[in-house]
């Protein structure tokens, strides 16, 4: 049963729209480049000179193929290119190519955990379809007084809509399914990613019904291009519309646009101004074709999955799975993770370190793992010194932050700051002596079988040895003592 | 010598590879020729730069690095672009666009060393059978000013009618090479679709248009024809990836034994009685010459009709969107605002013929109308083409009239665009199956007026096709008349 919000069920589709990182378009071999003087990176057939013709860029299917195989999709055999026909000054043919009827990729499904309440769900969305398309170019209102500027630089980019089916039912969903498509893209590499230059955008389809109810009238929320702002702006569409609702108004079709400066959602346009986009098969492209062997040859080439690794990781480190999962957000993760366990042959102890003090660190001063100043090699040497009882928890906690400082490495850290564990047994019998005789009350309460009375021997033990004593032993020690 | 403007394409390459006559020279005849636009035939002449041409064709002549068509003249239809010359294909909307590449058709034909005369008047955008819907005036039909050329290549057939180039590009989209060739008296040849490149031919509809030679005989557009096909598939996705072929090779193969289909439903009542006995006299021939006459039946002949006005408005309502102002062209001078700028740029640029197949093409793909005509329309389309694959496994080649009349005088169906569609009726078949299909000159009819016959072949049967134009016109002179005054 999903969160309801004020006895309302969220209903959520997504459709993303990812940049391909081929270096040329998808129907001309100008070069996709970001951030280049306008009009530069527009060849005739971008600029839809006349005379000229689209020919497919090969390397933008073999992305679409790869994403499909990277969600357990159909790749069809046979898919069909047709032109969306509407004017706009910055899409030069007055159609735009794209996948209507047959798109190339069918069905797949992007699956992730969720934190609900104290536990972690796993949650899985179906896909519809991704389909390739080109992009359009920039209409550039602010340059110009009483005039637009056209930048023809990006029409033609590939792109691949990646359309959901309405399986999201809540805004911290769809965040974690855009976050999950978003390293799915970058993973296997067929996206940069970035979207402050909107090379992945996304598009919510959010409405709202009482549990059992048919689906309510949706609105579309164009170009959520930040996580943050994907959050509030479902947020506040999802208020509103229940509110309409509550109200007694209908929800009416329409696109709308969020302002992160007001945090609202904006009408562009109903339904009633919807365009007839005269759909049809286009006649300068014959039906792309993708026979098995390509298929084969494409996933032969691929990097190993996210969704492969993370039941690897399972199998090989025995982690439990949604250790896995989080240790396949990013190849770079995974590589660190794997070069920790494998340097320090504790895969448990490696994935709770990277999972709690190392990603801890690594948000807290905003770095990514690449950044890290401590590096795998260390962490494994670090993990090496607990399970070899030289150093306990808490003292390798202040060695990480030695290494993290740049102190020096793991050995001579522990040694600088004096964090060796008391492994002498002699000296420590001496130290739990002088405790117990300084405690009689509690050696009583213990012997009566106060079970409690034992911690607070256990401390000052502790605090004489300042921290180096090897708690397992103080504990065996006090037993045989006390027994 | 005076009378190089009568000469084959043929001919005049021999003259000029033996350099009995220089590229200068013979470019010169044809410019004097074309001087003060007879027929309104041209839209572009530069003889600077034609002579620039020439002068390269005679240094490539003289070091011996010279095409097999070095130094003939060649002018191009003004639906494909050229860096050289303006393009306008026929439309206020283009005027004085300047293409900053050449189309593949042309750039192939120069490679050949052709030398290029100028650009042809032509129907706007290549929508018409009358070459009265340019926007620069008709083309008058050299056999008879009063009448029209045909259309759409209609300054194609004119020029070589009337001797003002040996040879001219013309395009096909449903009849407009071969209707033209018929209606001047002389020869024109569609290839199979995806012979010819289609970068740089600017386009009407797409899924029929093909580019092809038009001459005065069919050994002359076997030439032409070698030279401007071939794959171009890195710039044209409909292109097919096949070797080019020699054209003349097999001109002279006997047509003993060859099965000639007579399809019943070209010679139905529509059939002016002219146009038949002239039809009739080269099937005749063709049975002197060994061949053996097949009645086969085109059960759908009549539905090409609404099926090709179907398709062809609906992929042109599309392909012309983006005249829009926005870019290059025309655009209107007094507009308030983005959508007034569209409706009066587009108003103002687009002829009536124009508009009617963008609003014909608009309807038909809208929402709630496609099902019912373009999707219909593509079923028929197919089952067309399944038609004359039957027809093939009876005949070799399948003849009949190229249109149900001789050229008719202008204004005659000036106000009756249906009359006009009407008159594709013969053509429009091979266009939809994507056929090869050509006009060769048959004889005359009323008011002297030429008459062609319509060859169609399987696909990429056009050797076939020309062999047997040629072997007719070994028989026959009707191509080599010319209309008086003119020679």
């Amino acid at each position: 049963m999903s969160k309801l919000v004020q006895g309302y069920e969220v209903v959520i589709g997504f459709e993303t729209h990812a940049q391909l990182s081929t270096t040329s378009k998808i129907f001309s071999r100008a070069p996709t480049a970001f951030g280049a003087e306008a009009n530069t990176q527009a060849c005739a057939v971008d600029m839809a000179l006349p005379g000229t013709l689209p020919v497919m860029n090969i390397g933008a299917v073999e992305r679409a193929i790869e994403f499909g195989l990277a969600i357990n999709a159909h790749i069809a055999e046979r898919s069909i290119f047709a032109r969306k026909n509407y004017f706009y000054p910055d899409l030069p043919k007055g159609y735009q190519i794209s996948q209507f009827e047959i798109p190339v990729v069918q069905g797949g499904e992007v699956s992730f955990y969720l934190e609900e309440g104290k536990e972690t769900v796993r949650k899985t969305v179906r896909l519809e379809r991704a389909h390739l398309e080109e992009d359009a170019g920039k209409s550039l209102h602010e340059d110009f007084i009483g005039q637009s500027g056209i930048d023809l630089n990006r029409a033609g980019t590939p792109l691949l809509e990646i359309v959901t089916q309405p399986d999201i039912r809540s805004s911290e969903e769809a965040v974690a399914y855009a976050k999950e498509l978003h390293k799915i893209v970058t993973w296997i590499g067929i996206c940069d990613g970035n979207m402050q230059e909107g090379s992945f955008r996304c598009d919510a389809n959010v409405s709202v019904r009482k549990p059992g109810q048919p689906l309510g009238t949706r609105r579309e929320i164009k170009n959520l291009n930040s996580f943050k702002f994907m959050q509030q702006a479902i947020d506040y569409e999802v208020r509103w519309q229940i509110d309409q609702i509550e109200d007694g108004h209908t929800i009416q079709q329409a696109t709308v646009l969020f302002d992160p400066d007001t945090g609202e959602t904006r009408a562009m346009r109903t339904k009633e101004d919807a365009a007839d986009y005269r759909y049809f098969p286009d006649p300068d492209l014959p039906p792309l074709v993708i026979g098995r062997d390509w298929v084969e040859r494409v996933k032969g080439e691929m990097a190993e999955l996210p969704r492969v690794m993370a039941e690897r990781f399972v199998k090989d480190y025995a982690l439990p799975e949604y250790d896995a999962t989080q240790l396949t957000q990013s190849k770079a993760v995974a590589a660190y993770f794997e070069a920790t366990a494998k340097a320090c042959g504790q895969p448990k102890l490696a994935s709770n370190w990277i999972m709690g003090e190392v990603s801890r660190r690594l948000n807290a001063s905003e770095l990514t793992i690449e950044q890290a100043p401590v590096s795998a090699a260390q962490l494994a040497a670090l993990i090496g010194r607990i399970s070899d009882n030289t150093i306990s928890n808490n003292a390798a906690r202040q060695v990480f932050e030695g290494l993290w400082n740049g102190e020096g490495e793991v050995d001579a850290i522990i040694e600088a700051k004096g964090l060796k564990q008391m492994n002498d047994t002699g000296e420590l019998e001496k130290i739990i002596d002088e405790v117990l005789a300084a405690n009689p009350k509690n050696v009583e309460e213990f012997k009566a079988g106060n079970a409690k009375a034992l911690n607070g021997l256990v401390g000052p033990i502790m605090k004489a040895s300042k921290g180096k004593a090897n708690p397992g032993q103080v504990n065996a020690l006090l037993m045989k003592k006390l027994g | 010598m005076s009378d190089l403007h009568n000469l084959s394409v043929k001919a005049l390459a021999t003259l000029l590879q033996t350099k009995e006559v220089s590229a200068v020279e013979v470019a010169t005849r044809f410019l004097a020729r074309m001087g003060g636009n007879p027929h309104n035939a041209f839209l572009d002449i530069d003889s600077e730069v034609t002579l620039a041409q020439a002068r390269a064709s005679d240094a490539k002549l003289a070091d011996g690095t010279a095409g097999p068509l070095e130094g003939v003249p060649v002018a191009h239809k003004d639906v494909f672009v050229t860096r050289d010359f303006d393009t306008t294909a026929g439309s206020k909307m283009l005027s004085g666009y300047r293409s900053p590449f050449d189309a593949t058709v042309v750039q192939r034909l120069r490679t050949a060393g052709m030398v290029t005369l100028g650009k042809l008047n032509c129907d706007e955008f290549a929508m018409g059978s009358a070459n009265e819907n340019s926007a620069y005036g008709p083309v008058q039909n050299p056999w008879d000013t009063a009448r029209v050329p045909g259309g759409s290549s209609g300054g194609s057939a004119a020029a070589v009618a009337a001797g003002l180039a040996p040879a001219a590009t013309g395009t096909d989209t449903g009849g407009s090479i071969r209707q033209p060739a018929s209606f001047c008296g002389i020869t024109g040849i569609k290839p199979t679709y995806g012979r010819a490149s289609r970068y740089g031919m600017i386009a009407y509809a797409s899924s029929l248009d093909q580019a092809g030679p038009m001459a005065r005989s069919a050994e002359d557009c076997a030439l032409l024809l070698s030279a401007m096909c071939g794959g171009d598939i890195d710039r044209d996705s409909t292109s097919l990836d096949i070797p080019t072929e020699d054209f003349s090779a097999s001109l002279n193969n006997s047509l003993e034994g060859v099965r000639i289909g007579i399809p019943k439903e070209f010679f139905g009542e529509g059939l002016a009685a002219d146009v038949r006995a002239a039809v009739d006299g080269a099937l005749r021939e063709y049975e002197k010459l060994g061949a053996k006459l097949v009645p086969i039946r085109l059960p759908r002949t009549e539905l090409s009709i609404p099926v090709y006005y179907i398709i062809a408005p609906a992929e042109a309502s599309s392909n012309l969107s983006r005249f829009d102002g926005v870019k290059f062209g025309h655009r209107a001078k007094d507009y308030t605002d983005l959508v007034d700028m569209y409706k009066k740029t587009r108003a103002e640029g687009f002829g009536n013929e124009v508009k009617r197949r963008i609003m014909t093409g608009a309807y038909v793909l809208s929402h709630g109308y496609y099902d019912a005509y373009y999707l219909q329309a593509q079923k028929i389309r197919r089952m067309i083409a399944d038609d004359f694959q039957n027809a093939f496994k009876q005949c070799d080649v399948i003849a009949g009239p190229v249109a149900p009349s001789v050229a008719w005088k202008f204004g005659e169906n000036a106000n009756d665009p249906v009359a006009d569609y009407l008159a594709d009726i013969f053509t429009l078949p091979a266009s939809l199956a994507g056929l090869p299909g050509m006009s060769v000159p048959a004889g005359f009819g009323a008011g002297g007026m030429p008459v062609g016959l319509q060859l169609i072949g399987n696909y990429f049967k056009e050797a076939q096709l020309l062999n047997a134009a040629h072997r007719l016109q070994q028989a026959t002179d009707f191509h080599l008349r010319q209309p008086e005054g003119l020679q």
